[in-house]
């Protein structure tokens, strides 16, 4: 890991008429790391991709990627070490599986005798690859969106919404190729609100809303700032459930003084606030200021 | 392989898996057959007549038939793209938005001279089979109508990508399309005998009407047919005009090429601006 970011969004607004879709955003993301960003639907996390892959100009700001202007006309070798997965992916539907990575390979200027091991990498068939995108399910359509995001081994890799309309099996199976780029180095940027799928894949979290950002951390200081409340479940040996509450801070103390103190207990169970809960807490905040 | 490349490949193989090809190929050649043997009857026979009278023939059927399949190919190109989600993807590759736009343009432009050239070539074919004496001249000038067709055909792709990349909807750019196939193949002309009437020949001059003909890339596009070659100026009745028109064959060519350059180039400055 090096120090320099290989993302850098400094003081980054865009605004489309009248509109701000991104308001002064500061954003640092380093190799290595897989960051999330959440954010309900029009919260600029879309615009804020659009930015970094330079498909549009900041109307105020900077942004680097990989140290260089991503929308200046030179920007085509950063290009090459960019991988893109777009929100609703659409391809075009008379060329078949094959043909389509054919193409972006080309493209990219990446050899396509790795196009197969893509293929497997992803999971998509063989037979599925012969076949017009036109007939897949979504679920084929994102394999095959992940893997033209993958071609020639991106440097960073946004994923805007990846994991929407795939079954839970598919998306373990896209959340371990995540972290085997991770491991090697790739910065990767996740766009979900799919909250509590995040946990435990990212590790850290951007909290945007309205073009803002208003939480950067990783889960535990975002926990820690949130000062959301730790609910402690209790069984009884009846089978009865009681709940408490407390700080994040006391949860040790608490624990002990129930074991210690307490009733006999069949059962103890520790409730961490959920990624979903600190981000409505998040917005909650903000719409306060 | 180069960009420009792949992204025309792309777009050939696009309009042979949807049948665009097969379609405007078929339809060139069946109307370009029916012309060839039919046309000769307001001569007063049927059967094939003579290629001059094809060449008068074929170039009116360009005139109304290209710049609409041109514009129906081409209106779609950047707007639909955008609409479909298709070139976010691609612009995040490392092609520069004039490839794009170029690259989709060879791709439309090679559709059109394939179905031009095989489908008035299979009129030529027709003709030669048949019998018909054919001199080298009225080769060259068959051969000419049909690369002056292709670069009609490209001039109004030109201006479908425009129409294109200029609005945000789909159907606005259709819009633009039709509009601009009203004004310059029907309206223009029809505008331009009225002000020749009313003016009485007081105002405008032969400069000036060359001028107003040359501003119009089907006009130019009919200037350079029938008045190129003087057999076909006789059977077109436009021998008199010929001896009138003082452009030559290669301002003509010019002025096509050039309504492909110009809305080709401003598209592209358009498109490198826009914000996707």
């Amino acid at each position: 890991m090096t120090d320099t970011p290989t993302i850098r969004v400094e003081g980054v607004s865009k605004r489309y008429g009248d509109a701000f879709a991104v308001r002064e955003v500061d954003l640092d993301l380093a190799a290595g790391e897989c960051v999330a960003m959440v954010g309900h639907n029009g919260a600029g996390k879309s615009s804020l991709i659009k930015l970094m892959l330079g498909l549009t100009t900041p109307t105020a700001g900077g942004i680097r990627v990989l140290g260089g202007d991503p929308a200046s006309a030179a920007a085509s070798h950063i290009r090459r070490q960019v991988g893109f997965l777009p929100e609703s992916v659409a391809f075009h539907p008379s060329m078949t599986g094959r043909e389509t990575l054919d193409f972006y390979a080309r493209l990219k200027r990446v050899p396509r005798d790795g196009n197969d091991a893509l293929f497997e990498r992803v999971g998509l068939e063989p037979d599925a690859v012969k076949r017009r995108v036109g007939t897949y399910s979504k679920g084929m359509r994102q394999r095959l969106a992940l893997a033209q995001a993958l071609l020639g081994g991106p440097k960073v890799l946004f994923l805007d919404e990846p994991t929407t309309g795939l079954d839970p099996a598919l998306r373990q199976s896209f959340y371990e190729i995540v972290r085997d780029l991770r491991d090697a180095g790739t910065t990767v940027l996740l766009c979900s609100h799919a909250l509590t799928e995040l946990e435990g894949q990212a590790d850290r979290v951007v909290v945007m809303n309205r073009g803002r950002k208003v939480a950067d951390g990783s889960l535990a200081t975002l926990r820690g700032l949130a000062q959301l409340p730790v609910r402690i479940r209790l069984t009884l040996p009846s089978g009865e459930v009681v709940e408490t509450a407390c700080a994040n801070d006391d949860k040790v103390a608490t624990l002990r003084q129930i074991a210690c103190e307490g009733p006999e207990l069949a059962d103890i169970e520790v409730v961490q606030p959920s990624l979903d809960e600190m981000y409505a807490h998040f917005l909650r905040r903000e719409a306060a200021e | 392989m180069n960009t420009l490349l792949t992204i025309a490949a792309k777009e050939v193989r696009d309009g042979l898996r949807n049948r665009w090809v097969v379609a405007t190929t078929l339809l060139m050649a069946a109307l370009a057959l029916t012309l060839s043997f039919l046309g000769a009857a307001p001569t007063g026979t049927v059967g094939v007549g003579r290629v001059e009278v094809t060449i008068v023939s074929l170039s009116s059927l360009t005139i109304f038939l290209l710049p609409l399949i041109a514009l129906l190919l081409s209106f779609d190109a950047v707007v639909g793209e955008i609409d479909r989600g298709t070139m976010t993807l691609l612009l995040s590759y490392p092609v520069a938005r004039w490839q794009v736009l170029i690259g989709k343009f060879l791709g439309h432009a090679a559709i059109i001279a394939f179905a031009t050239v095989l489908g008035y070539g299979a009129a030529g074919v027709a003709l030669a089979m048949s019998g018909t004496e054919i001199g080298p001249e009225s080769w060259r000038a068959f051969a000419a109508m049909i690369g002056s067709s292709v670069l009609l055909g490209a001039a109004f792709t030109a201006m479908g990508y425009l129409a294109s990349t200029l609005v945000r909807d789909r159907g606005t750019a259709a819009g633009i399309a039709v509009a601009i196939w009203l004004v310059l193949v029907l309206l223009y002309d029809m505008a331009l005998l009225g002000l020749l009437v009313a003016d009485g020949g007081k105002t405008v001059n032969a400069g000036l009407l060359n001028g107003l003909l040359l501003a119009n890339p089907a006009d130019a596009f009919r200037l350079f047919n029938l008045t190129g070659f003087k057999s076909v100026s006789q059977f077109a009745g436009t021998a008199g005009l010929a001896a009138q028109v003082q452009v030559s064959a290669s301002v003509l060519l010019a002025v096509l090429a050039g309504w492909v350059a110009a809305p080709l180039a401003l598209a592209a400055v358009l498109f490198s601006r826009r914000q996707i």
